[in-house]
Protein backbone atom coordinates (compact mmCIF):
# COMPACT_ATOMS: atom_id res chain seq x y z
CA UNK A 1 0.00 0.00 0.00
CA UNK A 2 1.75 3.22 -0.88
CA UNK A 3 1.31 5.94 1.51
CA UNK A 4 0.33 9.41 0.54
CA UNK A 5 -1.89 12.58 1.24
CA UNK A 6 -4.86 10.66 -1.12
CA UNK A 7 -4.57 7.60 0.73
CA UNK A 8 -4.77 8.79 4.27
CA UNK A 9 -7.81 11.48 3.13
CA UNK A 10 -9.15 7.70 1.40
CA UNK A 11 -8.98 6.22 5.01
CA UNK A 12 -10.11 8.93 6.98
CA UNK A 13 -13.64 8.99 5.24
CA UNK A 14 -13.41 4.98 5.28
CA UNK A 15 -12.66 5.62 9.42
CA UNK A 16 -9.31 4.06 9.07
CA UNK A 17 -10.33 0.33 8.59
CA UNK A 18 -8.62 -0.70 5.00
CA UNK A 19 -4.87 -0.41 6.20
CA UNK A 20 -3.34 -3.62 5.65
CA UNK A 21 -0.13 -4.85 7.41
CA UNK A 22 3.00 -3.15 7.13
CA UNK A 23 4.90 -6.45 6.28
CA UNK A 24 4.02 -10.04 5.80
CA UNK A 25 3.88 -11.76 8.77
CA UNK A 26 5.86 -15.12 8.37
CA UNK A 27 5.94 -18.18 10.71
CA UNK A 28 8.45 -20.26 8.77
CA UNK A 29 11.29 -19.63 6.83
CA UNK A 30 11.98 -21.39 3.59
CA UNK A 31 14.60 -24.45 3.30
CA UNK A 32 17.13 -22.38 1.08
CA UNK A 33 17.72 -18.24 0.22
CA UNK A 34 20.32 -16.53 -1.42
CA UNK A 35 21.51 -14.29 1.53
CA UNK A 36 20.42 -14.58 5.19
CA UNK A 37 20.75 -11.63 7.45
CA UNK A 38 21.02 -12.39 10.89
CA UNK A 39 19.64 -10.03 13.15
CA UNK A 40 16.57 -7.70 12.10
CA UNK A 41 17.87 -5.07 13.64
CA UNK A 42 17.57 -0.99 12.05
CA UNK A 43 21.25 -2.84 10.51
CA UNK A 44 19.84 -5.90 8.89
CA UNK A 45 16.59 -4.58 7.90
CA UNK A 46 18.93 -1.65 5.86
CA UNK A 47 20.89 -4.30 4.54
CA UNK A 48 18.11 -6.49 3.32
CA UNK A 49 16.40 -3.71 1.75
CA UNK A 50 19.40 -2.91 -0.27
CA UNK A 51 20.26 -6.04 -0.93
CA UNK A 52 17.16 -5.85 -3.20
CA UNK A 53 17.38 -2.69 -4.09
CA UNK A 54 20.45 -1.88 -5.38
CA UNK A 55 21.94 -5.54 -5.95
CA UNK A 56 18.80 -7.74 -7.29
CA UNK A 57 18.79 -9.41 -4.80
CA UNK A 58 15.66 -10.48 -3.50
CA UNK A 59 15.62 -14.09 -1.92
CA UNK A 60 16.71 -12.96 1.28
CA UNK A 61 15.64 -13.73 4.47
CA UNK A 62 15.67 -11.43 7.86
CA UNK A 63 16.00 -13.80 10.46
CA UNK A 64 15.51 -12.29 13.88
CA UNK A 65 15.12 -14.02 17.73
CA UNK A 66 12.53 -11.36 18.74
CA UNK A 67 10.69 -9.07 17.10
CA UNK A 68 11.27 -6.07 14.56
CA UNK A 69 12.01 -2.81 16.66
CA UNK A 70 12.40 -4.66 20.24
CA UNK A 71 16.69 -4.56 20.21
CA UNK A 72 18.83 -1.26 20.25
CA UNK A 73 16.66 0.20 17.17
CA UNK A 74 14.27 1.26 19.62
CA UNK A 75 16.93 2.12 22.50
CA UNK A 76 19.02 4.44 21.27
CA UNK A 77 18.36 8.38 21.65
CA UNK A 78 17.71 9.19 18.05
CA UNK A 79 20.43 11.01 17.08
CA UNK A 80 21.93 11.81 13.65
CA UNK A 81 24.95 13.54 12.63
CA UNK A 82 28.02 13.23 10.68
CA UNK A 83 30.54 15.30 12.60
CA UNK A 84 33.42 13.06 12.92
CA UNK A 85 37.36 13.67 12.64
CA UNK A 86 39.12 10.64 10.63
CA UNK A 87 38.40 11.28 6.87
CA UNK A 88 37.27 6.94 6.91
CA UNK A 89 34.53 8.22 9.79
CA UNK A 90 33.74 11.31 8.07
CA UNK A 91 33.33 10.23 4.58
CA UNK A 92 30.90 6.66 5.63
CA UNK A 93 28.84 8.91 7.87
CA UNK A 94 27.96 11.42 5.27
CA UNK A 95 27.02 9.00 2.59
CA UNK A 96 24.99 7.76 5.30
CA UNK A 97 23.58 11.37 6.41
CA UNK A 98 22.25 12.05 2.65
CA UNK A 99 20.47 8.49 2.77
CA UNK A 100 18.76 10.10 5.46
CA UNK A 101 17.90 13.36 3.61
CA UNK A 102 15.95 11.37 1.40
CA UNK A 103 15.18 7.78 3.31
CA UNK A 104 11.11 9.15 3.76
CA UNK A 105 10.93 9.58 0.33
CA UNK A 106 13.20 6.39 -0.81
CA UNK A 107 10.83 4.14 1.87
CA UNK A 108 7.68 6.12 1.17
CA UNK A 109 7.67 6.09 5.19
CA UNK A 110 7.81 9.08 7.38
CA UNK A 111 10.70 8.36 9.99
CA UNK A 112 10.16 11.80 11.07
CA UNK A 113 13.76 13.19 10.09
CA UNK A 114 14.42 16.65 11.46
CA UNK A 115 17.72 18.71 10.56
CA UNK A 116 17.56 20.56 13.72
CA UNK A 117 21.26 20.66 14.22
CA UNK A 118 23.71 19.06 16.28
CA UNK A 119 25.36 21.47 18.70
CA UNK A 120 28.93 20.12 20.32
CA UNK A 121 29.64 22.40 23.18
CA UNK A 122 33.03 23.58 24.37
CA UNK A 123 34.25 24.82 27.92
CA UNK A 124 37.50 25.88 27.01
CA UNK A 125 39.61 27.52 24.42
CA UNK A 126 41.62 24.46 23.74
CA UNK A 127 38.47 22.48 23.03
CA UNK A 128 37.11 25.29 20.83
CA UNK A 129 40.64 24.86 19.11
CA UNK A 130 40.28 21.04 19.15
CA UNK A 131 36.24 21.03 17.56
CA UNK A 132 37.78 24.06 15.29
CA UNK A 133 39.99 20.74 14.15
CA UNK A 134 37.21 18.65 13.50
CA UNK A 135 34.88 21.15 11.42
CA UNK A 136 37.64 21.82 9.01
CA UNK A 137 38.23 18.18 8.91
CA UNK A 138 34.56 18.10 8.47
CA UNK A 139 34.51 20.90 5.77
CA UNK A 140 37.53 19.35 3.60
CA UNK A 141 35.39 16.20 3.71
CA UNK A 142 31.80 18.48 1.83
CA UNK A 143 30.29 18.38 5.42
CA UNK A 144 28.35 20.80 6.63
CA UNK A 145 30.29 22.70 9.70
CA UNK A 146 30.04 26.32 11.93
CA UNK A 147 32.42 26.73 15.08
CA UNK A 148 29.89 29.36 16.94
CA UNK A 149 31.60 31.67 19.86
CA UNK A 150 29.36 31.67 23.04
CA UNK A 151 27.09 35.05 22.43
CA UNK A 152 25.48 32.77 19.48
CA UNK A 153 25.39 29.79 21.21
CA UNK A 154 23.34 31.86 23.68
CA UNK A 155 21.00 32.77 21.20
CA UNK A 156 20.20 29.71 19.36
CA UNK A 157 19.83 27.63 23.28
CA UNK A 158 18.09 30.28 25.36
CA UNK A 159 17.57 28.41 28.36
CA UNK A 160 20.67 26.93 28.92
CA UNK A 161 23.18 28.49 31.21
CA UNK A 162 26.25 29.97 29.56
CA UNK A 163 27.23 32.42 32.35
CA UNK A 164 30.53 32.63 33.93
CA UNK A 165 29.00 31.16 36.83
CA UNK A 166 28.36 28.11 35.81
CA UNK A 167 30.55 24.89 36.83
CA UNK A 168 31.91 24.44 33.12
CA UNK A 169 31.32 27.98 31.44
CA UNK A 170 30.59 27.79 27.63
CA UNK A 171 33.29 28.73 25.61
CA UNK A 172 31.76 28.64 22.16
CA UNK A 173 30.46 24.90 20.13
CA UNK A 174 30.73 23.34 17.26
CA UNK A 175 27.24 22.78 15.07
CA UNK A 176 26.16 20.46 12.57
CA UNK A 177 23.43 22.30 10.86
CA UNK A 178 22.42 19.19 8.99
CA UNK A 179 22.08 17.13 11.93
CA UNK A 180 19.12 16.18 13.79
CA UNK A 181 17.50 12.93 15.04
CA UNK A 182 14.50 10.76 13.18
CA UNK A 183 12.12 8.25 14.76
CA UNK A 184 13.75 4.94 15.48
CA UNK A 185 10.55 3.01 15.48
CA UNK A 186 9.98 4.30 11.94
CA UNK A 187 13.09 3.80 10.39
CA UNK A 188 12.96 -0.42 11.24
CA UNK A 189 9.35 -0.58 10.20
CA UNK A 190 10.02 1.46 7.38
CA UNK A 191 12.98 -0.66 6.06
CA UNK A 192 11.17 -3.93 7.00
CA UNK A 193 8.25 -2.84 5.03
CA UNK A 194 10.32 -1.94 1.83
CA UNK A 195 12.77 -4.97 2.59
CA UNK A 196 9.17 -6.64 2.57
CA UNK A 197 7.65 -5.29 -0.59
CA UNK A 198 10.43 -6.30 -2.59
CA UNK A 199 10.24 -9.72 -1.65
CA UNK A 200 12.44 -10.19 1.92
CA UNK A 201 11.34 -13.04 4.09
CA UNK A 202 11.37 -11.23 7.17
CA UNK A 203 11.35 -14.01 10.14
CA UNK A 204 10.47 -12.83 13.64
CA UNK A 205 10.46 -14.58 16.88
CA UNK A 206 13.84 -17.12 15.34
CA UNK A 207 16.57 -17.28 17.16
CA UNK A 208 20.28 -18.37 15.24
CA UNK A 209 20.89 -20.76 17.35
CA UNK A 210 24.18 -22.22 15.11
CA UNK A 211 25.70 -22.24 12.04
CA UNK A 212 25.60 -24.81 8.95
CA UNK A 213 29.04 -25.74 7.58
CA UNK A 214 30.01 -27.59 4.73
CA UNK A 215 34.03 -28.04 5.70
CA UNK A 216 35.17 -24.32 6.52
CA UNK A 217 32.28 -23.03 4.31
CA UNK A 218 28.88 -21.01 6.07
CA UNK A 219 26.22 -22.88 4.48
CA UNK A 220 23.37 -21.39 6.22
CA UNK A 221 22.01 -21.22 10.00
CA UNK A 222 20.38 -23.74 12.48
CA UNK A 223 17.39 -21.64 14.18
CA UNK A 224 14.71 -22.28 16.67
CA UNK A 225 12.18 -22.99 13.40
CA UNK A 226 14.80 -25.67 11.87
CA UNK A 227 18.03 -25.16 9.53
CA UNK A 228 17.90 -22.42 6.63
CA UNK A 229 20.45 -23.10 3.85
CA UNK A 230 22.00 -19.92 2.29
CA UNK A 231 24.77 -19.07 -0.20
CA UNK A 232 25.46 -16.13 2.10
CA UNK A 233 25.07 -15.14 5.47
CA UNK A 234 25.29 -11.90 6.81
CA UNK A 235 25.49 -10.94 10.97
CA UNK A 236 24.33 -7.91 12.03
CA UNK A 237 23.58 -8.11 15.76
CA UNK A 238 25.67 -5.25 17.14
CA UNK A 239 25.83 -5.74 21.09
CA UNK A 240 25.79 -9.53 20.78
CA UNK A 241 28.22 -9.84 18.05
CA UNK A 242 30.84 -11.75 20.42
CA UNK A 243 27.78 -14.61 21.20
CA UNK A 244 26.51 -15.31 18.29
CA UNK A 245 29.76 -15.08 16.22
CA UNK A 246 30.81 -17.55 19.17
CA UNK A 247 28.40 -20.03 17.32
CA UNK A 248 30.24 -19.57 14.46
CA UNK A 249 34.03 -20.92 15.54
CA UNK A 250 35.09 -17.04 16.81
CA UNK A 251 36.43 -17.36 20.33
CA UNK A 252 37.76 -14.11 20.09
CA UNK A 253 36.90 -10.70 18.90
CA UNK A 254 38.64 -6.82 18.92
CA UNK A 255 34.63 -6.19 20.91
CA UNK A 256 33.67 -6.05 24.07
CA UNK A 257 29.43 -5.48 25.01
CA UNK A 258 28.71 -2.74 27.79
CA UNK A 259 25.44 -0.87 29.06
CA UNK A 260 24.89 2.06 27.85
CA UNK A 261 20.95 3.83 29.27
CA UNK A 262 19.29 6.60 28.34
CA UNK A 263 16.80 8.82 29.76
CA UNK A 264 13.23 10.22 28.37
CA UNK A 265 11.49 13.04 31.26
CA UNK A 266 8.13 13.95 31.58
CA UNK A 267 6.85 16.31 28.80
CA UNK A 268 7.33 19.83 28.73
CA UNK A 269 6.50 22.59 26.36
CA UNK A 270 8.99 23.05 23.44
CA UNK A 271 12.46 23.99 25.56
CA UNK A 272 14.82 22.61 23.41
CA UNK A 273 14.76 22.85 19.29
CA UNK A 274 18.20 20.99 18.75
CA UNK A 275 20.57 18.48 19.51
CA UNK A 276 23.02 20.13 22.37
CA UNK A 277 25.97 18.00 24.06
CA UNK A 278 28.12 18.98 26.95
CA UNK A 279 31.47 19.08 26.49
CA UNK A 280 32.90 19.12 29.71
CA UNK A 281 31.15 15.60 30.64
CA UNK A 282 29.45 13.38 28.18
CA UNK A 283 26.01 14.09 27.82
CA UNK A 284 23.39 14.47 24.91
CA UNK A 285 19.63 16.12 25.24
CA UNK A 286 17.20 16.58 22.44
CA UNK A 287 13.58 17.46 22.80
CA UNK A 288 11.12 14.25 21.32
CA UNK A 289 7.87 15.69 19.34
CA UNK A 290 5.94 14.72 22.40
CA UNK A 291 7.79 17.22 24.61
CA UNK A 292 9.70 14.46 27.00
CA UNK A 293 13.37 15.41 27.12
CA UNK A 294 15.98 12.62 25.72
CA UNK A 295 19.22 12.39 26.81
CA UNK A 296 22.04 10.31 27.76
CA UNK A 297 25.35 10.07 28.72
CA UNK A 298 28.70 7.91 29.20
CA UNK A 299 28.65 3.89 29.68
CA UNK A 300 28.19 2.47 33.03
CA UNK A 301 32.01 1.17 32.32
CA UNK A 302 32.10 -2.46 33.03
CA UNK A 303 30.99 -6.10 30.68
CA UNK A 304 27.60 -6.31 30.86
CA UNK A 305 25.05 -7.89 28.51
CA UNK A 306 21.86 -6.99 30.73
CA UNK A 307 20.06 -4.30 29.22
CA UNK A 308 19.65 -2.29 32.40
CA UNK A 309 22.50 0.05 34.43
CA UNK A 310 23.33 0.89 37.67
CA UNK A 311 22.44 4.50 39.54
CA UNK A 312 25.85 6.08 39.40
CA UNK A 313 25.38 6.73 35.85
CA UNK A 314 21.71 7.98 36.31
CA UNK A 315 23.04 10.49 39.17
CA UNK A 316 26.25 11.49 37.19
CA UNK A 317 23.53 12.30 33.50
CA UNK A 318 21.25 14.01 36.08
CA UNK A 319 23.97 16.26 37.28
CA UNK A 320 25.45 17.53 33.97
CA UNK A 321 21.34 17.62 32.62
CA UNK A 322 20.89 20.14 35.33
CA UNK A 323 24.12 21.93 34.67
CA UNK A 324 23.22 22.97 31.57
CA UNK A 325 19.82 23.52 31.71
CA UNK A 326 19.33 24.31 35.90
CA UNK A 327 15.45 24.56 34.67
CA UNK A 328 15.34 21.17 34.81
CA UNK A 329 16.41 20.72 38.51
CA UNK A 330 12.63 19.65 39.23
CA UNK A 331 11.49 17.66 36.25
CA UNK A 332 10.78 13.72 36.57
CA UNK A 333 12.19 11.15 34.92
CA UNK A 334 9.47 9.17 33.14
CA UNK A 335 11.66 6.59 31.41
CA UNK A 336 14.72 5.29 31.06
CA UNK A 337 16.37 1.64 30.19
CA UNK A 338 19.76 0.06 28.97
CA UNK A 339 20.98 -0.93 25.45
CA UNK A 340 23.45 -3.48 25.12
CA UNK A 341 26.69 -1.52 23.00
CA UNK A 342 29.38 -3.52 20.92
CA UNK A 343 32.13 -1.37 22.05
CA UNK A 344 35.03 -2.01 19.27
CA UNK A 345 38.59 -1.73 20.46
CA UNK A 346 39.07 1.44 18.68
CA UNK A 347 35.88 3.11 18.92
CA UNK A 348 34.84 2.65 14.85
CA UNK A 349 33.08 -0.26 13.29
CA UNK A 350 33.52 -3.47 11.69
CA UNK A 351 32.27 -4.08 8.05
CA UNK A 352 33.51 -6.88 6.43
CA UNK A 353 34.05 -10.31 4.66
CA UNK A 354 34.88 -12.54 7.09
CA UNK A 355 38.10 -15.16 7.81
CA UNK A 356 35.09 -17.94 6.74
CA UNK A 357 33.96 -18.55 3.59
CA UNK A 358 30.27 -17.56 3.04
CA UNK A 359 29.89 -15.27 6.16
CA UNK A 360 30.05 -11.79 6.87
CA UNK A 361 30.28 -9.81 9.73
CA UNK A 362 28.44 -6.26 10.52
CA UNK A 363 29.61 -5.42 14.19
CA UNK A 364 31.26 -3.24 16.56
CA UNK A 365 28.98 0.18 16.60
CA UNK A 366 29.56 1.27 19.65
CA UNK A 367 27.47 4.72 20.45
CA UNK A 368 26.99 5.25 16.42
CA UNK A 369 24.80 2.71 15.36
CA UNK A 370 21.71 4.25 15.07
CA UNK A 371 22.88 7.24 12.84
CA UNK A 372 25.01 4.46 10.47
CA UNK A 373 21.43 2.55 9.71
CA UNK A 374 20.85 3.54 6.11
CA UNK A 375 25.13 3.75 5.26
CA UNK A 376 26.17 0.30 7.35
CA UNK A 377 23.19 -1.26 5.64
CA UNK A 378 24.00 -0.06 1.89
CA UNK A 379 27.67 -0.67 2.69
CA UNK A 380 27.04 -4.52 3.99
CA UNK A 381 24.46 -5.09 1.52
CA UNK A 382 27.58 -4.06 -1.29
CA UNK A 383 30.19 -5.87 0.22
CA UNK A 384 27.63 -9.44 0.70
CA UNK A 385 27.09 -8.86 -2.99
CA UNK A 386 29.92 -8.07 -4.30
CA UNK A 387 31.80 -10.28 -1.48
CA UNK A 388 34.10 -7.14 -1.21
CA UNK A 389 33.91 -4.15 0.87
CA UNK A 390 32.76 -0.61 -1.15
CA UNK A 391 35.17 2.39 -0.45
CA UNK A 392 33.13 4.09 1.89
CA UNK A 393 33.50 0.47 4.28
CA UNK A 394 37.06 -0.46 2.99
CA UNK A 395 38.60 1.06 6.35
CA UNK A 396 36.02 -0.97 8.69
CA UNK A 397 38.33 -4.17 8.23
CA UNK A 398 37.89 -6.95 10.96
CA UNK A 399 41.88 -7.46 10.85
CA UNK A 400 42.98 -3.57 11.07
CA UNK A 401 43.92 -4.20 14.90
CA UNK A 402 46.39 -6.83 13.73
CA UNK A 403 47.48 -4.76 10.73
CA UNK A 404 48.01 -1.33 12.83
CA UNK A 405 45.20 0.55 10.55
CA UNK A 406 42.92 1.51 14.06
CA UNK A 407 40.08 4.18 13.22
CA UNK A 408 40.67 5.95 17.14
CA UNK A 409 38.70 8.80 16.51
CA UNK A 410 39.69 10.32 20.14
CA UNK A 411 42.92 8.74 20.38
CA UNK A 412 41.38 6.72 23.44
CA UNK A 413 43.59 3.34 22.88
CA UNK A 414 42.58 -0.52 23.02
CA UNK A 415 40.11 0.58 26.06
CA UNK A 416 36.17 -0.16 25.00
CA UNK A 417 34.93 1.67 28.01
CA UNK A 418 36.59 5.07 26.91
CA UNK A 419 35.12 5.04 23.22
CA UNK B 1 25.90 -2.98 42.43
CA UNK B 2 28.13 -3.48 45.23
CA UNK B 3 31.53 -5.00 45.74
CA UNK B 4 32.95 -7.22 49.23
CA UNK B 5 36.54 -5.48 48.88
CA UNK B 6 38.95 -8.10 51.15
CA UNK B 7 40.63 -5.25 52.87
CA UNK B 8 37.71 -3.07 53.20
CA UNK B 9 34.25 -4.69 53.50
CA UNK B 10 31.22 -3.97 51.30
CA UNK B 11 31.13 -0.89 49.20
CA UNK B 12 29.37 1.00 46.42
CA UNK B 13 30.32 0.12 42.72
CA UNK B 14 31.08 4.15 42.83
CA UNK B 15 34.48 3.48 45.02
CA UNK B 16 35.39 0.98 42.06
CA UNK B 17 36.95 1.33 38.76
CA UNK B 18 36.89 -1.31 36.09
CA UNK B 19 39.80 -2.56 34.44
CA UNK B 20 38.99 -5.35 32.07
CA UNK B 21 39.77 -8.67 31.42
CA UNK B 22 41.35 -10.64 34.05
CA UNK B 23 41.86 -13.98 31.52
CA UNK B 24 43.98 -12.44 28.75
CA UNK B 25 47.70 -13.32 28.82
CA UNK B 26 50.61 -11.56 27.93
CA UNK B 27 53.53 -12.42 25.90
CA UNK B 28 57.03 -12.23 27.08
CA UNK B 29 57.98 -8.34 26.71
CA UNK B 30 60.34 -9.25 24.22
CA UNK B 31 58.03 -11.45 22.17
CA UNK B 32 57.79 -10.32 18.40
CA UNK B 33 54.97 -12.39 17.75
CA UNK B 34 51.89 -9.77 16.38
CA UNK B 35 49.72 -12.46 16.52
CA UNK B 36 50.15 -12.83 20.34
CA UNK B 37 50.22 -9.06 21.22
CA UNK B 38 47.46 -8.38 18.76
CA UNK B 39 45.22 -11.19 20.90
CA UNK B 40 46.42 -9.71 24.66
CA UNK B 41 45.80 -5.80 23.40
CA UNK B 42 42.76 -6.49 21.27
CA UNK B 43 41.21 -9.79 21.12
CA UNK B 44 38.29 -10.41 24.05
CA UNK B 45 36.09 -13.16 24.34
CA UNK B 46 33.23 -11.03 25.77
CA UNK B 47 31.38 -13.82 27.50
CA UNK B 48 27.48 -13.79 28.23
CA UNK B 49 28.11 -15.09 31.75
CA UNK B 50 30.66 -15.34 34.69
CA UNK B 51 33.51 -13.24 33.96
CA UNK B 52 36.79 -12.67 35.20
CA UNK B 53 37.41 -9.17 35.60
CA UNK B 54 39.91 -6.57 37.21
CA UNK B 55 38.36 -3.98 39.44
CA UNK B 56 40.65 -1.29 41.27
CA UNK B 57 39.43 0.14 44.67
CA UNK B 58 40.48 3.47 43.73
CA UNK B 59 38.79 5.39 46.88
CA UNK B 60 39.46 2.79 49.48
CA UNK B 61 42.46 0.56 49.62
CA UNK B 62 43.55 1.32 46.22
CA UNK B 63 44.16 -2.40 45.96
CA UNK B 64 43.81 -4.77 42.39
CA UNK B 65 40.98 -7.28 42.92
CA UNK B 66 40.10 -9.74 40.44
CA UNK B 67 36.28 -10.42 40.61
CA UNK B 68 34.25 -13.02 39.22
CA UNK B 69 30.73 -11.23 37.89
CA UNK B 70 28.12 -12.59 35.74
CA UNK B 71 27.77 -10.15 32.66
CA UNK B 72 23.69 -10.88 32.28
CA UNK B 73 22.58 -10.63 36.08
CA UNK B 74 25.34 -8.33 37.49
CA UNK B 75 25.85 -10.46 40.19
CA UNK B 76 29.17 -10.87 41.83
CA UNK B 77 30.29 -14.65 42.77
CA UNK B 78 34.00 -13.96 44.35
CA UNK B 79 36.07 -11.08 45.03
CA UNK B 80 39.92 -11.79 45.36
CA UNK B 81 43.10 -9.95 45.29
CA UNK B 82 45.17 -9.68 42.31
CA UNK B 83 48.93 -9.13 42.53
CA UNK B 84 51.58 -9.76 45.10
CA UNK B 85 49.36 -10.24 47.67
CA UNK B 86 46.80 -12.94 46.18
CA UNK B 87 46.34 -15.91 48.14
CA UNK B 88 46.72 -13.78 51.63
CA UNK B 89 43.05 -13.21 52.20
CA UNK B 90 40.11 -15.69 51.21
CA UNK B 91 38.26 -14.50 48.32
CA UNK B 92 34.85 -12.98 49.28
CA UNK B 93 31.24 -13.79 48.27
CA UNK B 94 29.13 -10.95 48.10
CA UNK B 95 25.68 -12.85 48.30
CA UNK B 96 24.27 -10.39 51.07
CA UNK B 97 23.59 -7.31 49.00
CA UNK B 98 23.98 -6.81 45.50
Amino acid sequence: MHFSALSLARQALKGHRGWTRTWRALEQPKSHYDVIVVGGGGHGLATAYYLAKEHGITNVAVIEKGWIGGGNVGRNTTIVRSNYLLPQNNRFYEWGMKLWEGMSRDLNYNVMFSQRGVLNLAHSPAQLEGYMRRGNSMRINGIDAELLDRDQVARMVPGMDVSDKARFPVAGGLLQPRGGSARHDAVAWGYARGADSLGVDIIENCEVQGFLFEGDRIVGVDTVKGPVRAGKVGVAVAGNSSRVLAKAGFERLPIESHVLQAFVSEPLKPLIDTVVTFGAGHLYISQSDKGGLVFGGDLDGYNSYAQRGNLPIVQDVASMAVTLFPNLSRLRLLRHWGGVMDMSMDGSPIIDKSPKEGLYINAGWCYGGFKATPASGWCFAHTIARDEPHDLNAAFRLDRFRTGRTLDEKGAGPVPRLH
Amino acid sequence: MYLNCPFCGHRHLEEFTYEGDATISWPTLDSQDIGSWTDTVYQRRNPAGPHREYWQHVHGCRQFLIVERDTTTHSIHKVEVAGPWAGETAPRNTEAKQ
